[in-house]
């Protein structure tokens, strides 16, 4: 199985470590995976902006560097709907549609395609997890509070089978962040509330990581957490399942 | 003269200066969105409901003129007055001739969103008539001189204390005194008095029934059947999208109504209306004012079957810290910024950038309407109508440039990580925004892609 590994622009300028743990971890299971060199952003910071007329390059670029592999895998649910909605280029629209139906959210590509059953992870701390929403209600990773339907969350599938891990309960199971792209400075004082109330729930629990499919999210509560000194930190999902993986 | 209107992220950062009421607000509004979880978790059905009411809706906006000839048809049948007004100005001007030919210069008013888009009351009050609002919420506002802040809940927005301040100042409560009962017995005395001498009330309409040519008005305080039934004459106005076919749907649409607002399993009243009793005089007044273009526009037009229970509201994490007044428009919240942009998209054009797209407005919304999906959409129409703010375009070129172009990237993540000082977080240097209240990421020694180049790559 060849695996397009895409990597989210901030994950490779920021949280290296991020990419390293996906390849190490799809490697693992079985994977014969591909990090495209010529890959830059999925266009989403410009299409959410109202610009999404300028993300033709973007496009290009991306059918260029995932046409031809079986699947192409992303630690980020954001960047992955964004793919699933909006990669179009006029000349090359069926490879496009290809695309658009191979991308795979890290988390969703272990659980539905890989099947993964029996994780050899450890990670012995007390977890919360946050639900980031283009995951959660774009993708459906997990059921969303808001509807009268069957719970399932395929995220806390893969944490109940790393051993140790004691997954807590917020009293606010899938509440924004308050990131939102661009909206996490073109509304600084809401988006920082909004982080500010969404690490009070995790503190309150008690919790010493914060994890969650989404950096994004991730790197805007880290950022109030280390303001406000807080012990609390942040992990990707996809270092904690890569951890000690035999 | 009118004030100057702040953008909705200057004006939440003033709401956000006082953080616990902030806090308390978001509360108290999560309460209210909690409760509709239960309710709505209660009903075995309830996503069929949704799916049925969204279709019904469909079906009304596909055969918009249909209807509105078949209510119109049957509501001059029942003796009811039939007026059409083309835009907020029209509707005020019809309002103030009925009042007009009936020589009275005092009213009462329940239960109406529509006449606040339309800015009836002061329309009222510069032709020298005065309006009382008489549910209790849109009472308190009006004593402020405020607009609501909520469609559904209009003076969520003040705590008991502000409430009693604002009796005590206008209605002669004893100072300091925030006791609930009292204060709401002090209005039911003050609006009484009211009701029993004004000789035309005007109220909204929830649902109007082509088959039948009635319309059905929800309420909890029973405060627009006794304005009503007691005066001489009854204005209902109404937008046109409120029409809905046929009688038993209304079994679909009450109850997702209060469950969706409150988490109630119906309002205390759903008082049909139909025909005027013998002596009174009963108009309705359907209003365009913008809706005909919604219509046409294909990504917006779901905006219409909007039902106005809040639930978009009660659930958006932006309003619930930013306030309804800071969304400066009639309708705020989620819909309120689908809706605005379309009635001055000048005035409005920062509404559709108002929320993370996080989605949990589309997916409370009991008529399924795609509001997240329209708010991108609007941004995107926003931005080539030539609304957007020039720093933004010259940030968002810089950016295109740089992400269409890998041998840039690279370099530019290089020397310095390029997107320390780029990105649209960190756009305007000096004053990074990120910054006010959150550390920056601390830049790693080398970028995913060049571990990758070190260590895989053969």
């Amino acid at each position: 199985m060849r695996v397009g590994l895409f990597i989210p622009c901030y994950v490779d300028q920021f949280y290296p470590q991020i990419g390293v743990a996906t390849l190490e971890l799809l490697e693992k299971l079985g994977c014969e995976v591909h990090f495209p060199l010529n890959q830059t952003c999925c266009g989403q910071p410009m299409a959410n902006s109202g610009f999404e007329h300028l993300t033709g390059g973007c496009n290009s670029l991306f059918i260029d560097n995932f046409e031809g592999f079986d699947y192409i895998v992303c630690p980020s649910g954001s960047c992955t709907l964004h793919i699933k909605e909006h990669l179009h280029e006029e000349k090359r629209e069926e490879k496009a549609s290809v695309i658009r139906k191979r991308v795979y959210e890290l988390v969703e590509f272990l659980t539905d395609i890989l099947k993964v059953e029996n994780l050899e992870a450890n990670f012995p701390h007390r977890v919360g997890l946050h639900q980031s929403c283009h995951g959660q209600r774009g993708l459906k990773l997990a059921q969303m509070s808001e509807l009268n339907a069957p719970f399932f969350s395929k995220p806390e599938q893969l944490l109940k089978q790393v051993k140790q891990l004691d997954l807590v309960s917020l009293s606010r199971k899938d509440e924004c962040c308050g990131f939102g792209g661009t909206f996490c400075v073109t509304e600084e004082a809401i988006s920082v509330r909004m982080g500010q109330d969404r690490v009070k729930d995790h503190e309150d629990k008690n919790v010493e990581f914060i994890t969650g499919g989404d950096m994004s999210c991730l790197m805007h509560l880290e950022g109030i957490l280390r303001r406000q000194q807080s012990p609390v930190k942040v992990i990707h999902i996809a270092e904690i399942l890569n951890s000690q993986i035999k | 003269m009118e004030s100057k209107v702040l953008e909705h992220s200057k004006a939440s950062e003033v709401f956000n200066q006082d953080k616990e009421r902030v806090g308390w607000h978001d509360e108290t509004l999560w309460f209210v969105r909690s409760k509709r979880d239960k309710a709505a978790h209660n009903i075995p059905d309830w996503e069929l409901l949704r799916s049925t009411a969204s279709s019904i809706k469909h079906n009304v906006l596909s055969n918009m003129h249909d209807y509105l000839v078949e209510f119109e048809k049957n509501a001059l049948a029942n003796g009811v007055h039939i007026h059409w007004a083309a835009d907020a100005e029209e509707h005020n001007k019809i309002v103030h001739g009925i009042i007009a030919k009936h020589g009275v210069t005092r009213m009462v008013k329940s239960k109406s969103m529509l006449t606040e888009e339309c800015h009836l009351n002061d329309y009222l009050a510069k032709n020298g008539v005065e309006v009382i609002d008489t549910d209790l919420g849109e009472r308190i506002v009006q004593l402020r001189d405020e607009p609501p802040s909520h469609i559904v809940l209009p003076a969520i927005h003040l705590k008991k204390e502000d409430v009693g301040e604002t009796f005590h100042i206008h209605l002669g409560t004893e100072k300091g005194n925030k006791d609930p009962q009292y204060l709401t017995e002090a209005a039911r005395h003050h609006l009484r008095e009211t009701f029993l001498t004004r000789k035309i009330a005007l109220t909204g309409v929830n649902f109007a029934i082509a088959q039948t040519g009635e319309f059905v008005v929800c309420t909890n305080e029973g405060n627009a059947d006794m304005g009503a039934h007691l005066a001489d004459v009854h204005i209902a106005c109404m937008g046109f999208e409120k029409l809905i076919p046929r009688r038993e749907h209304l079994g679909v649409f009450l109850r997702l109504l209060a469950r969706s607002a409150t988490g109630q399993p119906i309002t205390t009243y759903s008082s049909h209306f139909k025909k005027p009793r013998e002596g009174q005089e009963m108009h309705i007044v359907i209003v365009d004012n913008g809706r005909s273009t919604q219509l046409g526009r294909e990504d917006f037009r779901n905006s219409l079957k909007c039902i106005r229970c809040g639930a978009c509201m009660n659930t958006c994490p932006v309003y619930r810290r930013s306030g309804g007044h800071s969304y400066h428009n009639a309708v705020a919240g989620p819909i309120g910024s689908i809706l605005a942009p379309n009635l001055d998209m000048r005035k409005n054009a920062d509404l559709p950038f108002a929320s993370t797209l996080c989605g949990s407005c589309s997916n409370v919304c009991p008529v399924k309407i795609d509001i997240h999906d329209q708010l991108y959409k609007w941004r995107q129409v926003i931005v080539k109508e030539g609304y957007a703010a020039t720093s933004k375009k010259l940030g968002m070129g810089a950016m295109t440039f740089t992400l269409s172009n890998p041998a840039v990237y690279q370099t530019g993540g290089k020397v310095g990580r390029w997107f320390m000082r780029n990105i649209p977080f960190v756009v305007n240097n000096g004053l990074n925004p990120w910054f006010k209240n959150r550390e920056m990421p601390e830049p790693p020694k080398e970028s995913f892609r060049e571990w990758y180049l070190n260590n895989k790559k053969s």
